[in-house]
């Protein structure tokens, strides 16, 4: 099979997402061997997908949390309150909340995220398996799975387990490791 | 080659929230935070992704969950919790996106059309951008007001799909749309953005502290 840029340009999502079946994968892979254009268009579209997809690219506004479960909690207790008692005690719980957001704001900021992590996707305490055999290239951060796209400097790869790697600072690549983790 | 994900929580995880569901749908309202704190993050940056402000992102959010709790009894589990929140979050934002512009025109970037094939502009040669490139307030800055100039459409599924990692079959049901839709906006909204970023992520952003991605440059 042999492709055009066209072709390369139309498929350069589902090949990224892993989602070509192998044979125009590999006519892609040696499309964009001998076609700089298209290499650049496939490199500079994984770039996108690397930089949008950590987290710090969406931040949620400091002590979201901490408003939303005190409004849950006044939705919930004028639930439960007969409606003669519901307004007074609505103010009495936004006068406590509006004393408390101040502190609340630093205790979100203080318990809520612990230390930073470089994605949402590498959690302390992610799902790989401990004793998994992982690739994590020299200079790089992320360790992945064989055969995945999204490992660089492929001639400064090591192996080592998922558990050896985490030790060493290394963080799972939210493509290849993404069935073993969690959004937070 | 990386497999396809539909899900992303681990069956231990699944296994909880439908613990936590059953026990909520059983009276134990309390637990409803437990319930939604996984996808705190998501329903906001749904919301963003459609109002493109802080302010008024939270307090959808903030609607949404609250809608979420009073309705929780309509949950069918045929649909994944996670799908039906951002789906009660995209109709809420896009409601209020609706009052808020019904007597503007919609932008001429709202307006882009999802016919024909996306031809990319730039094919200048890219280095690797290192993520340590993220800890620059204005690459973080430039990379936000690339994402702001794509259409309606694209920005939706963009954030959803490759911000907040949703798959492709998430991402239609959350936004009512089908998954060929869903892939072909993803194309264009990834293709779009890497041509409006490529003067900066072409070498100048890793090589110094000066960008070169000016508004004029951008190719439509």
């Amino acid at each position: 099979m042999v492709v055009n840029c066209e072709q390369v340009w139309l498929e350069v999502s589902n090949y990224l997402d892993g989602e070509v079946d192998p044979a125009l994968r590999v006519a892609i892979d040696e499309h964009i061997r001998g076609c700089k254009h298209c290499a650049a268009v496939v490199d500079g579209t994984r770039n996108v997908l690397e930089l949008y997809g950590d987290e710090r690219m969406l931040e949620v506004p400091l002590g979201f949390s901490h408003r939303l479960q005190q409004r849950l909690s006044r939705q919930r207790l004028a639930e439960t309150m007969p409606s003669s008692r519901r307004n007074f005690l609505g103010w009495m719980v936004a006068a406590a909340a509006a004393v408390l957001v101040v502190g609340g704001i630093e205790v979100v900021r203080s318990t809520s995220n612990g230390p930073e992590l470089p994605s949402e996707m590498t959690e302390a305490g992610n799902g790989v398996p401990p004793n998994m055999l992982i690739f994590a290239s020299e200079d790089g951060k992320l360790f992945h799975v064989a055969g995945c796209i999204f490992i660089r400097e492929k001639t400064k790869l090591r192996t080592m387990t998922a558990a050896e790697a985490t030790r060493e600072g290394y963080t799972p690549c939210i493509h290849c490791l993404k069935k073993y983790l969690v959004a937070t | 080659m990386p497999g396809r994900v539909i899900s992303l929580e681990r069956p231990a995880e699944q296994g909880n929230e439908e613990m936590l569901l059953r026990r909520v749908l059983a009276g134990e309202r309390d637990l409803f935070y437990e319930l939604i704190r996984p996808y705190e993050r998501r329903v906001y940056a749904a919301a963003f992704a459609i109002l493109r402000n802080e302010a008024d992102a939270e307090d959808v959010a903030q609607e949404a969950i609250l809608k979420a709790f009073k309705h929780i009894g309509q949950f069918r589990a045929e649909s994944r919790f996670s799908t039906w929140l951002i789906q009660i979050t995209v109709n809420e934002a896009r409601m209020r996106r609706r009052k808020a512009h019904a007597n503007i025109m919609e932008p001429i970037a709202d307006r882009q059309d999802e016919e024909g094939n996306y031809t990319p502009r730039d094919f200048a040669d890219w280095r690797e951008i290192p993520s340590e490139t993220l800890e620059r307030k204005e690459v973080r800055q430039k990379l936000a007001q690339a994402l702001a100039e794509l259409g309606q459409i694209y920005r939706e599924v963009f954030v959803l799909r490759d911000m907040q990692h949703l798959s492709i079959e998430e991402t239609a049901k959350a936004l009512g749309i089908s998954t060929a839709s869903v892939k072909t906006r993803l194309l264009r909204a990834r293709l779009m953005l890497r041509d409006l970023l490529a003067p900066g992520l072409g070498g100048a952003w890793s090589l110094s502290g000066k960008l070169s991605f000016e508004k004029g440059t951008k190719p439509w």
